[in-house]
């Protein structure tokens, strides 16, 4: 239908490897045992897609080919043409993946596992912004990717560049929104602009209209402003989501970084970057379903944001005039001792208060007492998927003490302790009995089943993200420990040894 | 490859991608995400090519820088990606067995 002199099949074939070892890394999630290897499978591709790539872009032009009288390029050959073509190029880009790299591995090895959740985001932005630039470099150098005859772009090569451009540009700047909230440098509240809903749906139907209408006119003027225009949507879009719909922003965001890759993919006919894009765009897609249905919403109500920020403020103090029980370290730990089974529940407070670690050193204490110890993950703890089983993880709690909702909820009821630090609307009762909560319906812990409940919270003034009143904190079998979780936990530990 | 090869790549690697993903168990989300998005930096593949280019126009010699940085973005990601997916991974342990 249209296109270039098509590649050599042996380099076909070597994207298709690549593309197969990417489907193989993430089919090794599916357990602990065997993720270690789909990591190295991953790797594995990445190396065969660039290092094809480096050949192909520095393989002997037909004419040396001919000046040489040969049809097959000899080793000898291959080196003396890259020398004399001055494939200075070849430096340049070495040093290019040199700096990427040393930035990569630093970052990669200092970050703390609580920071993780900026980190991707952060991530997501860089790939957002590699999308746009390769799609101007198509853009500027057609001829280079072969898209092109006589200066004019091919109308379909239009459409995919101009997508990748438009959607990498939307990836670039969500995600640095995204990092900017996560990260603390700007507030989680939702930002609401006025008829941001107007704003937002324009924007996006001038993007359309300006691909549809570089069909036509590939004059620059039509690819810079629609460019232009997806980085401001990619700002728009974000700013009024609120802090704790984050894990569904980013897993869009991942979203949205594959689908770029894959609309670049059809640019450059590229098997690896089409099945890459594929699967990661439809691996964000799948956790943001989750997400959302994680907190009985549309994905529809979270892109539209204004749901819950960060520092919502304790709505009327009448309701923490209703009586609570407070407890202390000691009666905690007394509490615990005599457990047969503590259930514990983390949340992003958790994370804030980086008390994985004393968490730990307290479940090992109740372990030498007899005390049979879990942990229980609700899918939204936290600032991003899985977010909760990394931080235990890296404070070596085993993974197989650690359990998904629906794999434990039905133990709380022979449970003597439920102990929940930093977790808050993920175990609000209110969500399965009063119709007229925000939360009505969201799937949660049934910690209330247990014979106790211990709720770490820093003071009884503020609510969760939801901005909702807790009922757990008034019934009869729940006593509140009122301090900064590491402190509480740490003083826990101190009692039991 | 034309259009219609491509696209049925395309949709059947969709496929592929949303059984593997439904796998993956929900303890490895955030690893899935790192590598994740260590993979999608395979638009460096693009990069490449626009960085490897012969450059006589002005516009191709901006198309050079431009995947040039690409190139190094991508890196940072590529590198990055894996090394932090490998460094989760590496925490993730069983029980002791006594």
């Amino acid at each position: 239908m249209h296109h270039g002199p098509a590649a050599p099949p042996w380099v076909m074939l070597a994207y298709l490897v690549a593309g197969v070892c990417f489907i193989l890394a993430l089919r090794g999630l599916s357990s602990p045992e065997s993720s270690r290897r789909g990591n190295r499978f991953g790797m594995a591709g990445m190396a065969i897609a660039v290092l094809t790539t480096l050949l192909v872009v520095s393989y002997p032009s037909r004419g040396i080919l001919e000046a040489a009288g040969v049809e097959q390029c000899s080793v000898s050959l291959y080196f003396e043409s890259c020398l004399r073509e001055g494939l200075t190029n070849l430096a340049w880009i070495g040093g290019a993946i040199a700096i990427g790299a040393v930035i990569g591995l630093v970052t990669a090895r200092r970050i703390a596992m609580t920071a993780m959740p900026q980190l991707v985001a952060a991530f997501h932005s860089l790939v957002g912004l590699a999308a746009v630039l390769v799609a101007a470099a198509a853009y500027l150098n057609p001829e280079a990717f072969g898209i092109a005859e006589g200066g004019l772009i091919y109308p379909v090569s239009r459409v995919e560049m101009g997508l990748g451009a438009a959607i990498g540009a939307i990836t670039f700047s969500g995600s640095v929104i995204a990092f900017l909230k996560l990260n603390g440098n700007m507030s989680g509240k939702p930002i609401l602009l006025p008829l941001r809903h107007v704003i937002n749906l324009g924007t996006l139907a001038a993007i359309l209209g300006l691909i549809a209408w570089f069909t036509q006119d590939q004059d620059p003027w039509v690819f810079w402003t629609l460019t232009g225009l997806a980085f401001l949507i990619g700002f728009l879009l974000i700013i009024p989501i609120g802090g704790a719909d984050m894990p569904v922003v980013v897993s869009m965001l991942n979203s949205y970084s594959g689908w770029a890759a894959a609309a670049m993919g059809f640019t450059l006919q590229n098997s690896a970057m089409i099945i890459t894009g594929a699967l990661v765009g439809s691996s964000g897609a799948i956790l943001s379903y989750i997400m959302c249905r994680a907190m009985n919403r549309s994905f529809i109500s979270v892109i539209a944001g204004g749901f819950g920020g960060d520092a919502v403020a304790g709505a009327g103090g009448g309701a923490t005039d209703r009586p609570w029980k407070r407890g202390s370290a000691e009666d905690a730990a007394f509490l615990m001792k005599q457990a047969e089974q503590v259930i514990i529940v983390p949340g992003y407070g958790m994370a804030v208060a980086q008390a994985q670690h004393a968490l730990r050193e307290m479940g090992d204490l109740l372990k030498k007492e007899g005390v049979g110890v879990k942990y229980a993950i609700h899918p939204v703890a936290g600032r991003m998927p899985g977010h909760m089983n990394v931080l235990l993880a890296e404070a070596n709690v085993p993974y197989d003490e650690v359990f998904e909702l629906e794999d434990i909820n039905s133990e709380f009821a022979r449970t003597d302790v439920a102990f929940v630090i930093g977790a808050n609307d993920v175990t609000n009762p209110a969500a399965k009995t009063d119709k007229t909560s925000p939360i009505y319906g969201m799937p949660v812990l049934d910690v209330e089943k247990a014979k106790t409940v211990l709720f770490i919270k820093r003071s009884m003034g503020g609510v969760g993200y939801a901005g909702v009143d807790n009922e757990l904190f008034y019934r009869d079998n729940t006593m509140m420990l009122l301090a900064d979780a590491k402190k509480m936990v740490e003083e826990i530990v101190k009692s039991l040894g | 490859m034309d259009f219609i090869t491509i696209l049925s790549i395309f949709v059947l690697a969709c496929f592929v991608g949303y059984y593997v993903v439904w796998s993956v168990t929900p303890a490895l989300h955030t690893p899935l995400m790192a590598v994740t998005n260590a993979i999608s930096s395979v638009i460096v593949v693009g990069a490449l090519i626009a960085a490897a280019a012969a450059s006589e126009s002005l516009g191709g010699s901006t198309s050079t820088w431009l995947g040039l940085a690409a190139v190094a973005l991508a890196s940072v990601n590529i590198f990055g990606g894996f090394a932090v997916t490998a460094r989760m991974l590496a925490m993730y342990r069983k029980k002791e067995r006594r």
